[in-house]
Formats: structure tokens, C-alpha cells, sequence
């Protein structure tokens, strides 16, 4: 095996170059699929690469390429980190992850962590996020703030986690709002700034007063500012610049701690193949500041389903729950399973309309 | 399902402010067209008309200097495609798409520290008197100066085309540059003209999405839309009001679509996005008037 | 005063000399692009330039040039024919997707039956989907004198739409959890266009090399070739030697669309793998840029596709190893194109300076 023999020199050489050092730091590589100025999805992954940075300081060193196609792109990629010696790579789009899954195969020495998916491998882990339950809070506070009763949601494309946020997000506004109803709009995109502009007007001239939205970019927020009247909140990244008022909340994706945790496991050597899914309990999903545009009694009772969620007291996706069609889903203190809610097809009962196909 | 839902006043309101972006960028690249030049790099152009805008815009805080820093960006970025296109002789096509790929790299450098930050606001202008009619008060003449701009922009476009003597002189460079040349007309001149007009309009369109529409800087945050005007361009066959027509059926068979999506209609959304590109084939096919200008996509060298 | 005068014949030596030129000034322009980003422009400039070629690594990223060039060789080469006789076909990148779309429907159908005949079969639908959406903007320029630049480049934006669609619908795979995409055809072995993965070697690099070597004879020995030369460079004296013109826009577009439909066929079974929305990473509009950096020759259409895979694969390399952000790669390649079309002048023309003479 002409490749196996140049990877073991490579690997000498690598010790030889490196042995005068005291310790090697670690290499980290990310793999990113849009640009880390996009201002979400890649943003906030960057944001944690840099908390990984500064919290390992000379131990650690990361190195990330960016915008790249989830094709043929990818593999070579990732291989090319894992030749330039990383010890660990994230690559964070679910379209990466046949490309991760082959290039673990070669480099069984090297870790891989593949976001969003469901493949993985002896080492390759998997790693996800219960977004889910910071739109159960969306909808807890959406449901109380709404005078119309109208609900605009943007979703992106009709995979299972877009249909977990926008069930969870109705539940909870119809638990504290029985007359509430949502209007979905499929933007089939996941950044668009003009299309999720027009996304959020037509939703406001509909009579939506709260727009909730599961694509990247800011439009909505600054469509909503410009309706003076409506309430958005955060996607992605805490859209700060557009609180108190429209944005009074956002979702938060902080992969900061799991990336720490997972680089300090390489590190010890206690590094071992997962697949998790982690919410608002161990930090992956965070909730942006509640803003004084909502209600003192609101705000307190979201942050105590929030505190709930974190303590592992209440799963949002808690019976009785039904399907759209009336049939029972859930029963009575029943909490659906994982299995489940990744491959979540269906809208809950009291939900208008179908999936797309 | 609930049709009634959906407002046609607010919706045709909606629509003026969603053609906006396309509509400048189309005007500029028709004059272009109409000058016989092609230049595919409109998206380029407008991203890095956007970029401009929003470091002037912060940078000043006015938004009225960062459109016109977007207008100069576009500029000076078509000047590189004229240069190239008229001086050296190069292939429009290939220039044009290099000049998408120089554009949005040069954009995304610029960009850096300017994510997350917010630009400072526009404010509408309502026209005082025509603003209060009832329908088309509220479909016309409550927008931001920059919709009644580029409605402007396309109103002087078509008078100059037709009226005006130097209109003529574009007209005839684009259709026939050799001729035109004969005549004693400065075709490399003329067209440089058309291509740094092209680039500002094509800034000022990216500026509307960068400040107005979005209002962020984002990379990507065109996504396309020079594309799209392109399309507006051939669709409206070289004619300036037919382009408001032709960026409002693009632009309304999104918002209609995303009001039928909100009212609870189950939609085809692919084949209904394809649905505007067909209709301006279509046209292309129909419409005996739809014929391209003359010289349009070749390269004139007075010594031919 | 500095003007252009046309030579009666290129230039032999600036047809050699320019490209080197424009790679030169390229690497000046980028190095001072780099060293005001902070980066040591020799470094970096090895870095994308060399280093994929002759490093510690090269072993990996020589057949990785290969992967990257091969579609883009295929399909320039198609485009060549159309743009020498004066078709303008800009709309690879549709009939790209049509042909990734059709070709990957076939190895989808017979998921998972394993038989020899299912990769070629897949070729055939591949070749026949590019070729079929080739021929809308051909019969309409035939038929009705439509433009073909804007009718092709429409149906870029149509293709686009219909890959949307199937990724989410109707090739959607049934074990995928519900996320958009197809199933994996590289792992089908029946279907998968890969002969020899780690050495980059895909049925398309094969097709890519023979394309070139068709192309070549075609267009220096073949009365096609002659046809197709002529009427670029004189449709009237292209009719009087017998050319049927409609004919020869109809088989330009033909062509150039059944290579594009390869690539894209190719790349989806192969190094790409499954259908998913935004699969086609641009390569239709690349190959433009690369078949007029070739000057539509076919020996240097396989050299532009070499350096701009060179580009792709040493960009990313400079981004991990340097932190050099992405963008910079883009201004990289942008400057390189515009210095390669602007150095051409100089094969065609000749450059003085002084006033212009009397006839």
C-alpha cells in the first residue's frame, strides 16, 4: 500500500519536525459550509472555534476553511485537514456527512465530528441540537404577546427539524392561547435575505403581529421593525441589534461548550465515538435575553419553562398530543421519543395545512 | 384555506418595494444591452455596490451617501469590465462571469467587521396629497425615496433613449457599431458610458437590499438577484417600462406565491418559481420585437 | 498616443508567452492582495500554486486535480465547438443538472439490483438529458431566430428549480430521515462512476481525456471541424462551401449539452454522489470562462482546466494552512481570469505607440 507507507513517513517526519517541542498542540480543523461572515448558521460555529481558541489558548490551534460545496468539495477538504495533522475536525452541515464518513474510514487515528446527522463510526461522533425547545418558549411568549392571533412562521425547507420547531412552537402558543393559529411559509432556502424580507411582509399583511423564522438572515427582523407593530425573535444568532423591540428573544446555537468539552476529551485522550443531542440542559441551545417588551408575568413564566426544560423536568413534546388528523399521537404524560421527533414528518393537531412533498 | 386573508392593496405595495433592488440593477444592465455590450456581471457588481454602500452609510451615518458610495463602487467595478471588454478586446461573456466572481470575493474582503451591525434607517417619504388617495395612495406613494428613484431612473432612461440625440447615438452603437463608427461616433467611448452607468444602477440596487431591505451586511446578501435582473432585461425586450412589468410579474409570482403559502394553499413552489423564466422564453419566442440589439456580445475594433 | 493594430496571423510567440504572463501578474497583484491581508506572499502564493503539485502531500492532490478538472474539461470542450462557429451557448450549467438529474434517475430505478448494464445505462440518460435540454434554445434559434444566449442561460435558472424539486421530492432518499438529498450512488456499486477512488481515476476523467483528443481531431482533420471554423469566422462563406447552417447550431448545441450532461452524470456518481439541492457547484459557468482561457483549443482547454483546479484546490489548502479567508481565493481567481483575457490582446494585436499613420 503505496498510501499507507507515505502516511507512516509523513507521520515520522511529523514527529521529527515536532519532537523539539515540549508539547504539540492539538489541531482542530472545522469545516464550514457558508461564509463565517453570513452572520448565523457558519457565524455562530466560528464564534465557538474562537471559544475553543480561548479557552485552550497555545495547547490548541485551529485552522477552518469556509464556504464549502457540499459535494466533492467536502471530501477533499476534510482530507486535507486530516493530512495537515488535525487531531479533530467538525465539519457542520448535515451535507457533509457521507463526505465525513469516508474520510474517517482512511484516517482512523483522526476524530470526526459530523453535526446534524445520524451517521456515525468508531470515530466519527454525531452531534445535534434540541432547537426544539427553545421554540417551545418562542411559542409560550408567542401566544400570550399575539392581539391577532396570528402566527407567521418562516420555515426553510420541510425536513424533520423545521417540522419539530414549528409543532413545538404551536403547542406552547396554544396552551396559553387556545384561539391562536399559525400561517407557514416554506421559503426553500436557508438564507435569502429579499425572499425572507417578503416572507415576513406578506405574513404581516396577513395579519401575523409575530414572526418566528427558521432561515439565517435578519430581513424578517428588519421587515417586522418596519411594521412597527410586530414581534420577532432571534434565529441562529441573538439578532441583539434588533432588541428590545422587534426582537424580544432569540435561539441561540452555542456549540461553544461541546466543542470545548469534545477538544478537552481529544486532548486527554478519552475521546470515544457519540451521537448526542443536546438542548437547553447542557447550554447547545441557548435562550437570548428576554426583553422588557414582553410582560413582567409572560417573561417569568417562559424563563420557568425554561429553568423546567434545563432541570430535565419537562420535555416539550409531553402528552396528550394528537396527530393533525385527531388520532392520538401521545397520551397523557407520554414524551416522545428521539427516534421519533429526527424523523419527524407530521404536523400536531390544530395545525393547518400539509407538508409539502 | 383563506383568500381573504390576503390584502391586494398591501400586496401591490409590497411588490413595488420588493422589484426595487431588480429593477435598478435590470435598468442599468438594458442600457448596457442597449449599447450592445453584454456584461453578465451584474450580481458581481451588486454585491459590491451593496458592501460600498453599507461602509459609507456607516461609516458617514447617512444612507443618502452610502448610496451614492454604491453607486460609485458598482461603477468602478464595471470600469475593470469595460476596460477589459472595450480597450482589450476580451470576451464578454467570460468577462462578465469573471467579473461575478471578482465582485463577490472583493465584497466578502471589504465586508470584514462590518457583520452584525446595523445600518442606519431609511425613512419613508409619503408624497404629500397623492399619499392620502385611497388604493393608490398606499400602492404608490408611501415608499422610501429610493422605490420613486428607481421608477425615475426608468422614466429618464426612456426618455433618453428615444428622445434625446445621445440616446440615438447609444441605440445606433449598439445596434450597428460599424456603422455607427462610419458615422464618426466614439462607439468605445459610448460604451464605457453605458457599462459605468450599468455599475452604478447595479450598486444602487444592491444598496437598496444592504440597507434598506435587509438592513445588514451579510455575505451573499444578494443571493442572485443579478441574476434575476438579467433575466428582467431580456424579458422586457430592451424596453424600459416593459422592465417595471417585467420586474414586477418576477417579483409578484414570489410575493403571490408566499401569500397563497400564508393563506394555506398547498403549492408546487419549485415549478411555480420556474413559471417567470418560462414566460420570458416564451416571449423571447412571441415577441417579433424581442429581437436583441444588433452588435450585442461583440467585440469592435475601429481597424475592422 | 498607445493604439492596437490587428496582425494578419496570431502571434506564435504571445499565444505561449501570454498565459505565463497573466499567471506572473497574477501572482504580483496577488501577493500584494496578500501581504496587505497580512499574509507572506511568497508563502501563500507557493502555497496555491506549488504546493498542490509538489509538497508533502501532492500524492493526494495530484489525482485530486483530476476530480476537480475533469467536468470542467468536458464540458469547455462541448462549449468549444458552439463558441467557434458563433453559437453562444452560456447555459452548461442547466443542462449540467438535466444530465445529473436523468442519469441519476436511471441508477436510482434500479436501486438495488446489481447488473453491468446499469452504468451505462445511466451514461446514455446522462448524455441524452443534457443534450435534450440543449436542444430547446438550438431549435429556437433555428426555428425562430431566438437569442440562444438568454434562452440557455434561463434554462439554467429552470434546472435549478427541477434539481429542487427532486432533491426534496421525487429522488428524495426513503432512508434518509426526511433531509433532502438522494440516495448515495458512489456506494451503489453498479451505479457509482468510480474506478479507482484514491488514484481520482472516475469514468468522467476518462471521458474528459477523450473528449479532448475527439475534439482535437475533429477540429484540425474533419470537414466539421472546417465547417465549424468557417462559420465563426464567416457565415457567408461558410454558406457558399455548402454549410447548412441550423444544422450546425443544432449540432454545436448538441454536442456541447451531451458533454455537459456527462459531467454532471459523472460527478453525480462519482465524486458528488447523490442529488441534493445545490449540487451543481458552478462548474457550467466556469467551463465558459475555462473554454475562452483554452482559446477554445483543445489542448489548452485541458491547461486552463488544470489551473483553475490548481486554484480551487491550493485555495483551500491556503485557507486551512494560512488562514487566508475565502474571498481572498475568489479576488485570486478573478484577477487571474481578468489578466488571462486581458493579455490576449497581445496574441492578436499589436501594440504601438505613436500617432497613427497615413494609409
Amino acid at each position: 500500500m503505496k498510501i499507507k507507507t507515505l502516511l507512516a513517513g509523513t507521520g515520522i517526519a511529523l514527529a521529527l519536525a515536532t519532537g523539539a517541542f515540549a508539547q504539540d498542540p492539538t489541531k482542530v480543523g472545522f469545516i464550514y459550509v457558508g461564509p463565517v461572515g453570513d452572520g448565523g448558521w457558519t457565524y455562530e460555529h466560528d464564534q465557538a472555534r474562537l471559544a475553543v481558541e480561548a479557552e485552550f489558548s497555545d495547547a490548541v490551534e485551529t485552522f477552518y476553511v469556509e464556504s464549502v460545496p457540499e459535494g466533492p468539495d467536502a471530501e477533499r477538504v476534510i482530507t486535507q485537514m486530516a493530512l495537515q495533522g488535525a487531531d479533530l475536525i467538525f465539519t457542520t452541515s448535515f451535507g457533509f456527512m457521507d463526505a465525513t464518513v469516508n474520510v474517517a474510514e482512511r484516517f482512523p487515528d483522526v476524530k470526526f465530528e459530523h453535526a446534524t446527522g445520524y451517521k456515525t463510526a468508531d470515530n466519527v461522533s454525531a452531534y445535534n441540537a434540541r432547537f426544539y425547545e427553545g421554540r417551545a418558549i418562542q411559542g409560550h411568549i408567542a401566544g400570550q404577546m399575539t392581539e391577532s392571533n396570528i402566527i407567521g412562521y418562516i420555515g426553510s425547507y420541510p425536513i424533520p427539524e423545521v417540522i419539530q420547531g414549528i409543532n413545538s412552537a404551536f403547542l406552547h402558543a396554544r396552551e396559553v392561547n387556545p384561539d391562536v393559529e399559525f400561517r407557514i411559509i416554506w421559503a426553500y432556502t436557508w438564507f435569502d435575505p429579499a425572499k425572507e424580507a417578503e416572507a415576513a411582509s406578506v405574513l404581516i399583511e396577513q395579519g401575523a403581529d409575530v414572526i418566528l423564522q427558521h432561515t439565517d438572515s435578519t430581513a424578517p427582523q428588519a421587515a417586522a421593525q418596519a411594521a412597527g407593530n410586530v414581534i420577532t425573535f432571534g434565529q441562529a444568532s441573538d439578532m441583539a441589534e434588533f432588541a428590545p423591540f422587534p426582537r424580544v428573544s432569540s435561539i441561540i446555537d452555542d456549540w461553544a461548550p461541546y466543542y470545548i468539552e469534545r477538544t478537552q476529551a481529544v486532548i486527554d485522550g478519552t475521546w470515544e465515538s457519540s451521537n448526542v443531542w443536546h438542548g437547553i440542559p447542557e447550554g447547545m441551545v441557548g435562550i437570548g435575553e428576554i426583553t422588557d417588551a414582553v410582560p413582567a408575568e409572560i417573561k417569568a413564566s417562559a424563563e420557568v419553562m425554561i429553568e423546567a426544560i434545563r432541570a430535565g423536568e419537562y420535555h416539550p413534546f409531553t402528552g396528550p398530543i394528537n396527530y393533525q388528523d385527531g388520532s392520538v399521537w401521545l397520551e397523557e404524560g407520554d414524551v416522545a421519543d428521539d427516534e421519533t421527533l429526527l424523523g419527524m414528518n407530521f404536523f400536531v393537531e390544530g395545525l393547518a395545512g400539509d407538508i409539502p412533498q | 384555506m383563506d383568500l381573504s386573508s390576503i390584502n391586494p392593496i398591501l400586496l401591490l405595495a409590497s411588490l413595488m418595494v420588493a422589484a426595487t433592488p431588480i429593477l435598478l440593477a435590470a435598468i442599468g444592465e438594458l442600457v448596457v444591452e442597449r449599447a450592445g455590450v453584454l456584461n453578465l456581471g451584474v450580481e458581481g457588481m451588486m454585491i459590491t455596490g451593496a458592501v460600498c454602500g453599507f461602509i459609507v452609510a456607516i461609516s458617514t451615518g447617512s444612507p443618502w451617501l452610502g448610496f451614492a458610495g454604491a453607486a460609485l463602487g458598482g461603477a468602478l467595478l464595471a470600469l475593470i469590465f469595460g476596460v477589459l471588454t472595450q480597450v482589450l478586446l476580451s470576451n464578454q461573456v467570460a468577462t462578465g462571469l469573471a467579473l461575478t466572481l471578482f465582485g463577490l470575493g472583493l465584497a466578502a474582503l471589504l465586508g470584514q467587521g462590518y457583520v452584525g451591525i446595523k445600518a442606519p434607517p431609511v425613512a419613508k417619504f409619503p408624497i404629500p396629497l397623492l399619499s392620502d388617495l385611497p388604493v393608490i395612495g398606499p400602492v404608490l406613494f408611501r415608499h422610501d425615496p429610493i422605490v420613486y428613484l428607481g421608477i425615475t431612473i426608468i422614466a429618464a432612461t426612456s426618455a433618453f433613449l428615444r428622445y434625446s440625440r445621445a440616446g440615438l447615438i447609444l441605440r445606433a452603437v449598439g445596434e450597428n457599431h460599424e456603422a455607427a463608427h462610419a458615422l464618426g461616433y466614439h462607439v468605445i467611448r459610448v460604451r464605457l458610458l453605458a457599462i459605468m452607468f450599468g455599475g452604478a444602477c447595479a450598486g444602487l440596487g444592491g444598496a437598496y437590499l444592504g440597507l434598506v431591505r435587509v438592513p445588514q451586511w451579510t455575505e451573499g446578501v444578494t443571493a442572485g438577484a443579478g441574476w434575476i435582473a438579467l433575466a428582467i432585461v431580456v424579458f422586457a425586450s430592451w424596453r424600459p417600462w416593459r422592465l417595471l412589468l417585467g420586474a414586477y410579474l418576477f417579483g409578484g409570482v414570489t410575493v403571490l406565491q408566499l401569500n397563497l403559502q400564508a393563506a394555506g394553499v398547498a403549492l408546487p413552489v419549485s415549478y411555480l418559481s420556474m413559471a417567470p423564466y418560462l414566460a420570458t422564453i416564451l416571449v423571447l419566442v412571441m415577441m417579433r420585437s424581442g429581437r436583441a440589439p444588433g452588435s450585442l456580445g461583440q467585440s469592435f475594433h475601429a481597424s475592422r | 498616443m498607445i493604439r492596437l493594430e490587428k496582425r494578419t496571423a496570431p502571434s506564435q510567440f504571445w499565444t505561449y508567452a501570454a498565459p505565463v504572463l497573466a499567471v506572473l501578474l497574477t501572482m504580483i497583484c496577488g501577493g500584494l492582495l496578500f501581504a496587505a491581508l497580512g499574509n507572506d506572499p511568497l508563502i501563500t502564493i507557493r502555497t496555491i500554486f506549488w504546493d498542490p503539485l509538489f509538497s508533502e502531500f501532492s500524492w493526494y492532490y495530484r489525482p485530486q486535480l483530476l476530480i476537480k478538472g475533469a467536468p470542467l474539461v468536458l464540458i469547455a470542450i462541448g462549449l468549444s465547438f458552439g463558441f467557434r462557429a458563433g453559437v453562444w451557448n452560456i447555459g452548461a450549467e442547466g443542462q449540467y443538472i438535466l444530465g445529473a438529474i436523468c442519469g441519476a434517475a436511471v441508477g436510482l430505478a434500479f436501486y438495488p439490483t446489481e447488473s453491468v448494464f446499469i452504468l451505462p445505462l445511466m451514461i446514455m440518460a446522462g448524455a441524452l438529458g443534457g443534450w435534450a435540454w440543449a436542444m430547446i434554445p438550438g431549435l429556437l434559434r433555428v426555428k425562430f431566430g431566438t437569442n440562444e444566449i438568454l434562452v440557455s442561460l434561463m434554462l439554467v435558472y429552470v434546472a435549478q428549480q427541477l434539481l429542487a424539486s427532486m432533491a426534496l421530492g421525487a429522488m428524495r432518499n426513503p432512508d434518509g430521515m426526511g433531509f433532502p438529498g438522494s440516495r448515495n450512488l458512489a456506494r451503489y456499486p453498479s451505479a457509482t462512476s468510480w474506478i479507482n477512488e484514491g488514484a481520482g481515476l472516475h469514468w468522467g476523467v476518462v471521458f474528459a481525456f477523450v473528449a479532448v483528443i475527439f475534439a482535437y481531431i475533429t477540429l484540425s482533420r474533419h470537414i466539421f471541424g472546417y465547417h465549424v471554423r468557417l462559420s465563426g469566422q464567416s457565415p457567408r462563406a461558410a454558406r457558399f462551401a455548402g454549410v447548412n447552417p441550423g444544422l450546425l447550431v443544432l449540432v454545436c448545441m448538441g454536442i456541447a449539452g451531451a458533454l455537459a450532461g456527462l459531467a454532471g452524470l459523472f460527478e453525480v456518481a462519482g465524486p458528488s454522489g447523490l442529488i441534493s439541492i445545490d449540487f451543481n457547484a458552478g462548474y457550467g459557468f466556469t467551463a465558459i470562462i475555462v473554454a475562452f482561457l483554452g482559446r477554445l483549443h483543445p489542448i489548452g482547454i485541458l491547461l486552463a482546466a488544470g489551473l483553475m483546479a490548481l486554484t480551487y484546490i491550493g485555495g483551500d489548502i491556503a485557507q486551512s494552512n494560512l488562514r487566508l479567508p475565502a474571498a481572498a481565493i475568489q479576488v485570486l481567481q478573478g484577477m487571474l481570469l481578468f489578466f488571462l483575457l486581458a493579455v490576449d490582446v497581445l496574441t492578436h494585436y499589436r501594440v504601438r505607440i505613436g500617432t497613427r499613420k497615413l494609409a
